[in-house]
């Protein structure tokens, strides 16, 4: 428990001296999650194990983890009153269109690779 | 009377941070029940049912922010460390769609790429201002990772947050009809979608459903974060602070 706790505070912290060091555009904690990324992929991620249990109740709690920062939005109301038109639209067509654009997408390239692989058009997934 | 008791009880935590703390613990713990009563309906979201609670809280008690913030922050504090935890199911995932590496990639970039920009040019066109547009951009990505980029090219996080969560409700509601539409019922895709588009929200709707969506959907949320952290701060020089 304690050296898993350890592990993600150390990836984290490697990402931040990292971001300042070299300036770089990702946020420290999402280097920090890259870095553990490799090092599992590296060693073989365990199914089960003090990391598996740490990790998995963070993840599992996450909700409660933006609560505070949510609650800033109370600073913003004078925001939200100005923009909230162009906010709610961007809101609406950004998820539409990441919706259709991933399902199409993938839905057509997987198509595509395995009829090339098998030299026949596939039965539709169900 | 009554009054006076109150505040009587109430003034001598006011300097500690336990009673943000708490407050925050049991305002999640109230969304959690409600959501649990409305058999896990997307609408009914413990994260934003928390926030309304609090805010409402803070504006009938006069409280500012900071107060409140100075005892939330021992949570808020775990965001980082949760967001380097999501390396074991992305690690883990990775594996299980090796497969499909062509598509998933493709799908991937292109899907991360129109998310982040169409919000943010919807917002510019629409005569939003850059904060607003800079809060949008990163807002299909997991909140974790959503609400750093909005801090790092001018964006405001919590608006950010809210907006994850709103479009995760979006997703999670209209997801599976709108690629049915399509004629879409590869569960690949619909995992991939939900993941990229709608984040934990609708991921969570569509990963009971079938095991090959879970990992799919694990997996784009993941990806996205970092596709998403590279590419929006390439949009912070179309339109720089």
């Amino acid at each position: 428990m304690a050296a898993a706790f350890a592990l993600l505070i150390t990836c984290q912290l490697i990402g931040e001296l990292l971001r300042a060091a070299f300036g770089l555009p990702l946020p420290g904690p999402v280097i920090g999650m890259l870095l553990l990324m490799a090092l599992l992929v590296w060693r073989g991620a365990a199914t089960e194990g003090p990391l598996d249990r740490v990790a998995g109740g963070l993840i599992g709690n996450m909700g409660l983890l933006f609560v505070p920062a949510g609650v800033g939005i109370i600073a913003q109301l004078a925001l939200l009153r100005r923009d909230w038109l162009p906010i709610l639209a961007g809101l609406v067509v950004s998820t539409v269109v990441g919706l259709v654009v991933t399902g199409l997408v993938m839905h057509r390239v997987s198509r595509a690779v395995e009829t090339h692989r098998s030299g026949a058009v596939p039965v539709a997934a169900e | 009377m009554m009054p006076q008791i109150l505040q009587a009880l109430w003034m001598p935590l006011l300097p500690s941070p336990l009673l943000w703390l708490a407050a925050t613990l049991l305002a999640y713990r109230l969304g959690e029940f409600i959501r649990q009563r409305c058999g896990g309906a997307a609408w009914a979201n413990p994260v934003l049912i928390a926030i309304a609670v609090l805010v409402a809280l803070l504006l009938a008690t006069g409280t500012p922010y900071e107060t409140y913030f100075s005892g939330a922050q021992f949570i808020h504090f775990l965001l980082g460390p949760a967001t380097v935890a999501l390396a074991v199911p992305l690690a883990r995932n990775l594996a299980v769609v090796r497969r499909s590496l062509h598509g998933t990639g493709l799908a991937l970039l292109a899907g991360s790429v129109t998310a982040a920009a169409s919000g943010f040019a919807v917002v510019w066109l629409l005569g939003g201002s850059r904060s607003a547009a800079f809060s949008m951009a990163p807002r299909s990505v997991t909140t974790p990772i959503a609400m750093a980029v909005s801090q790092q090219v001018g964006g405001v996080p919590a608006l950010t947050a809210a907006l994850v969560i709103a479009g995760g409700i979006l997703a999670a509601i209209i997801g599976r009809s709108l690629l049915r539409v399509l004629k879409i019922e590869d569960w690949r895709a619909h995992g991939l979608a939900a993941g990229v588009a709608g984040g934990g929200i609708a991921a969570a709707q569509v990963a009971p459903l079938n095991g090959l969506a879970a990992a799919f959907a694990a997996l784009g949320i993941g990806l996205n974060g970092v596709l998403t952290a590279l590419f929006v701060p390439l949009l912070a020089l179309l339109w720089p602070a």
